[in-house]
């Protein structure tokens, strides 16, 4: 109950909020800041609500930790398919989710979303060193695309509903194979296809409990990690032949 | 019921493992071979990224080969001096496997080296295993015709230098035959995280000329020490050993491997080998049909410096 209150103090801020000539106050808060993997995660939602103080639209972007990642083709070779030519990003978002009241193309320019990099095409991605330009613009699309597949990459125009023009809502999807790591949550006003306000927030995605233990012991202690391995797996076959031996 | 598993990185149906060990773990049973040559390709069809699947496989083979090691221990079924000769060849080629996995898996051919050496081994494997059920099934139809073998034949393998004395064995061979068998086995054991039991075994018998009674303890023995070597190196090197995951696997193929024992003594072997043989076939069939196949994207992506 506690999103309700949360929803309903966000309303209430909005007459007290400073509202210059251009900027417009926009409010906004999400049901949880931290999303936390455990054993039984299988993806999660999160509820993002807010105010606005003029009529106009709302875009939710938000994104995963940037890192470097090697994009790989396969290539037919002796009628086995192999991962031949290679691709290097920089900063590629873990995850990009946009989310609008309105198709992106009806709310604002296409400089204006470039610019901002809203929705997946629009996202700059920097192939390293110097490769061939055609080349890495059709690796860019089969990431982008091999990311929408994986739901690592979203768009859903539409999927923020505003009421009364002024409280807005979108649900955000986190399927189950989020990258660990801290989230930005950009929520722009548009008004008149210019931005007339933007707010931020953050959020983590970690590993929790027994997922959090096991995932870090095997990277910080790896060789006691493997001994452990060891150990647990010679103690249960032993112990495997003694009850069944007895029974 | 799904889980999340921290290594995999990814929830997987515990139902649908359990099955998979348990029937798995009932033809290791049934048959007294170690199932990890089945276990990795199925966990790489239900999704599990194929190094995770390797390393994994390794850790759940440790388990699954101690008991039974420890069983012919007790009957006096297993020939320490050559367990130890191969072993030496085991560490050697697990570790020269890893290095090799490591270096595979930076340029990205790690997935297809795992498939190459699956649809090989299991098309040979299950091949032969078809091919033997046939013959033995047709020898049974008309008796008397079985072929007379010699005792003991000399060839080439008897003329290398370091010759020991294997008592429990009955054999005075070079040393270098156990040594390179144990260098390969080991070398397959970590890139395709199987004990490596279903080349190890025939290769005593045909190979070394090893009494039956004593191959299987043997193999057993040193499959424990070659996979604990794997488990151990792919977890430092790669981090894809995910102990939750073999846990999992590892209880309910004990279970299941109980349930094959006690089916195993009541049924016809021979015919249940060509049965076995048959579904090795059919799972190398499957990870070949996959290599050949146009796949559904043709790109893929891994990050790159990681953690």
């Amino acid at each position: 109950m506690t999103s309700i209150k949360r929803l309903l103090s966000a309303f209430l801020m909005v007459p007290f909020a400073p509202a210059s000539a251009l900027a417009s106050a926009l409010v906004v808060d999400l049901s949880s800041n931290q999303i936390e993997i455990t054993t039984n995660f299988t993806g999660t939602n999160l509820l993002l609500f807010g105010a606005i103080d003029r009529k106009g639209d709302v875009v939710v972007v938000v994104r995963g930790p940037r890192r470097t990642e090697v994009v790989r083709r396969k290539e037919r070779v002796a009628g086995i398919w192999i991962n031949r030519a290679a691709v290097t990003f920089e900063s590629v978002p873990g995850y990009n989710f946009v989310a609008s009241s309105r198709p992106l193309e009806q709310i604002a320019s296409e400089e204006t979303l470039q610019r901002l990099q809203i929705g997946s095409e629009r996202l700059r991605l920097q192939p390293v060193g110097s490769a061939n330009s055609a080349l890495a613009s059709s690796f860019r699309k089969g990431l982008i695309d091999l990311k929408k597949r994986k739901a690592l990459y979203t768009d859903m125009p539409g999927n923020v509903s505003i009421r009364s023009e002024k409280l807005f809502r979108a649900d955000l999807n986190f399927p189950s194979n989020v990258p660990t790591g801290s989230y930005t949550a950009e929520i722009y006003h548009f008004d008149g296809g210019k931005p007339a306000s933007v707010n931020r927030t953050q959020l983590s995605v970690q590993k929790a409990g027994v997922e959090e233990a096991i995932y870090n012991y095997a990277h910080d202690h790896s060789a006691i990690y493997g001994i452990v391995a060891i150990l647990i797996a010679l103690f249960a076959g032993w112990l495997g032949g003694v009850i069944f031996r007895k029974a | 019921m799904d889980l999340y598993f921290p290594i995999a990185e990814m929830s997987i149906n515990v139902l649908l493992l359990l099955a998979l060990g348990g029937g798995v773990g009932m033809l290791s049973g049934m048959f007294g071979v170690g199932g990890g040559f089945l276990m990795t390709p199925l966990l790489i069809f239900i999704g599990v990224p194929p190094a995770v699947a390797v390393g994994t496989e390794a850790n759940q083979v440790v388990a699954a080969s101690v008991s039974g090691a420890l069983a012919h221990w007790r009957r006096g079924n297993v020939d320490f001096k050559m367990g130890f000769i191969l072993l030496i060849g085991g560490f050697v080629g697990s570790s020269f496997g890893v290095w090799i996995f490591t270096k595979l898996r930076a340029l990205g051919y790690i997935d297809i080296v795992i498939s190459l050496c699956f649809v090989t081994f299991l098309g040979i494997v299950g091949g032969l295993m078809v091919a033997e059920g046939a013959r033995s099934w047709i020898r049974s139809r008309s008796p008397g015709s079985a072929p007379k073998k010699k005792l003991h034949q000399h060839t080439w393998m008897h003329g290398l230098p370091f010759k020991m004395r294997f008592r429990r064995s009955k054999l005075y061979i070079s040393a270098l035959l156990p040594l390179s068998i144990g260098i390969f086995v080991g070398v397959l054991s970590a890139i395709m995280g199987v004990g490596g039991g279903f080349i190890m075994v025939p290769a005593m018998i045909y190979l070394l000329g090893m009494p039956t009674s004593v191959v299987v303890g043997t193999s057993l023995f040193q499959i424990i020490f070659v996979t604990a070597n794997v488990t151990f190196l792919q977890s430092v090197n790669n981090q894809t050993v995910d102990v939750l995951l073999a846990l999992v696997l590892v209880v309910s193929s004990v279970v299941g491997a109980q349930i094959g024992t006690a089916f195993g003594s009541k049924l016809k072997s021979e015919q249940l080998r060509a049965l076995l043989g048959i579904l090795v076939l059919a799972v190398g069939c499957k990870v070949g049909f996959d290599l050949i196949v146009t796949p559904a994207h043709l790109f893929s992506f891994a990050v790159s410096g990681g953690h």
